[in-house]
């Protein structure tokens, strides 16, 4: 299902990461923005700090609530998308994409395997 | 989902219409449809459509009801002429809130009156308290209303093909009994919490989807759409209106509240006003304000408020405005802290997030 790109691997607090060599894009799924609602801001660390799979790395805030962000690596955060100071909402309308938040150098790269595939993680919120 | 959860006779026109619900104060409600700020804009711009068959609906009869009335609230009950509604105050012996409550005049000896849905029940024991002594019949009907809130600019554009009252004639917080829509008995109540021109309508639960259905497809040329709690909660936040537990409760009187208007200490005694003459006296200590944020982080309910690196405050209700397109909340203050501009912060995951005093209301509709 397009919603859910095969080549990310999720979370089941609704984060995407798309790994490739030593590092890994990571940002919120389709069906989180779609939860959340219109996103007016993103609290996203700074260059440098140092984030630990499944702790919270920073949050996303719509009109109507807010909600941390858990990292699924650890790593180190080597850059982060400065667009979402400007345009939050790019992480409703390309959540896998433009809305893309930060970008973690891993520190364990087989912490990638405890992650759901994306028919794993559909299965996941079916379930739901 | 828990057995006890409420539902309003329209949770399965929600549901169809892909609403997502939530559980507020134990009912089972729409809190978004299409999503709020679209919905908030609709109701700025053009009509929204509320199902508010949670509140509560209490009626006061017989011959004392009037200085049973006047004892319970704090504004002067006196005033009314039957057809016309009174904001108003349902207080403890403190002068706090026990409720915030809208009183209907039917006639000298009857009285309606609609509360929040999560105080419904301790409302009706707290008139039953004070009852002795008194010729008054007090009724919990709650169950046998469900309540529309058709709001926005378009409201009487919509509504007005669809009934024989004028609603020209219908002036604010004026009420009409007995109005036939789609063939079905009403109330319509010139009322409502958004900061916009709207109508309340009051029916047999029996008849609200029919209500709520025919509402919506006469209102679609016009820009209605379905608006859920989200919506009602930001807008009422840009109107500056109160919400019971977070602005207003047992521990907070109506003047602190700035909600004086409705505080009527030279009608007689009535609960909590020797404590409320003696606060307006001597002046209050802290009062209920807006504020902007000066910085893109939403403030929301609950967050700390500091000024100069001291805890002054809490946030009651904090949230970015769709209209506004900036964050605002409201705060209890020290009071010389209220003036409109005076700097404060407000902790937001730890960081100190500048904040200013603001007038309110944050938003006013022209007349």
């Amino acid at each position: 299902m397009a919603n859910y790109p095969d080549d990310l691997q999720y979370t089941k607090d609704h984060e995407w990461i798309r790994v490739s060599g030593d590092s890994g894009r990571v940002g919120i799924t389709y069906y989180a923005q779609e939860s959340l609602g219109d996103v007016v801001y993103v609290d996203l660390p700074k260059v440098g700090v140092k984030v630990t799979a499944n702790e919270p790395f920073g949050s996303v805030e719509s009109v109507k609530a807010v909600s941390e962000l858990f990292s699924p690596v650890s790593g180190e955060v080597v850059e982060i998308n400065e667009k979402l100071n400007d345009s939050p909402e790019l992480v409703n309308s390309t959540p896998y994409e433009d809305g893309w938040m930060i970008i973690i150098k891993l520190s364990n790269p087989s912490e990638v395997d405890a992650l759901l595939s994306a028919a794993e993680y559909e299965d996941f919120l079916n379930e739901k | 989902m828990s057995e006890t959860v409420k539902r309003t006779p329209l949770n399965a026109a929600h549901r169809a219409l892909g609403a997502k619900m939530v559980d507020f104060a134990g009912w089972d409600m729409p809190v978004e449809y299409a999503g709020l700020v679209a919905e908030h804009m609709a109701v700025r711009t053009a009509a929204g459509l509320f199902d508010v068959s949670h509140m509560g609906e209490i009626t006061v009869r017989g011959a004392d009801a009037l200085p049973f009335l006047q004892k319970v609230t704090c504004n002067d009950v006196s005033k009314l002429v039957d057809g016309q509604i009174q904001y108003s105050g349902l207080m403890t012996e403190q002068g706090t809130f026990v409720d915030d409550i809208l009183v209907h005049k039917f006639a000298d000896n009857d009285y309606f009156i609609c509360v929040n849905a999560s105080n419904a029940d301790k409302d009706y024991a707290h008139f039953l308290k004070y009852a002795d002594g008194f010729d008054v019949e007090v009724v919990n009907a709650s169950a046998d209303y469900s309540q529309i809130a058709l709001q926005g600019p378009r409201m009487i554009e919509i509504l007005q093909p669809l009934i024989a009252e004028d609603l020209a004639a219908l002036k604010y917080y004026r009420f009409a009994r007995n109005v036939s829509l789609f063939g079905l008995n009403v109330m319509v109540t010139r009322t409502g919490y958004t900061g916009e021109d709207g109508v309340e309508i009051y029916s047999a639960p029996d008849d609200a989807e029919k209500i709520w259905t025919g509402l919506l497809d006469a209102g679609r040329d016009a820009g209605l759409v379905p608006a859920g709690l989200g919506a009602r909660n930001t807008l009422r936040l840009e109107a500056k209106m109160a919400l019971y537990g977070h602005e207003i409760d047992d521990t907070t009187t109506v003047l602190e509240a700035d909600l004086g208007w409705i505080c009527k200490l030279d009608k007689g005694d009535f609960l909590g006003s020797d404590i409320l003459k003696k606060q307006k006296a001597e002046g209050v200590t802290r009062k209920l304000v807006g504020f902007e944020v000066e910085d893109r982080a939403p403030v929301r309910d609950g967050y700390t408020i500091v000024a100069d690196g001291k805890e002054v405050g809490r946030v009651t209700s904090g949230s970015p405005s769709p209209l506004l397109k900036k964050n605002i909340g409201l705060a209890y203050l020290p009071v010389e802290l209220t003036a409109v501009g005076t700097a404060i912060s407000a902790v937001v995951r730890g960081r100190e997030v500048p904040c200013r005093v603001a007038a309110t209301p944050f938003y006013k509709r022209q007349k």
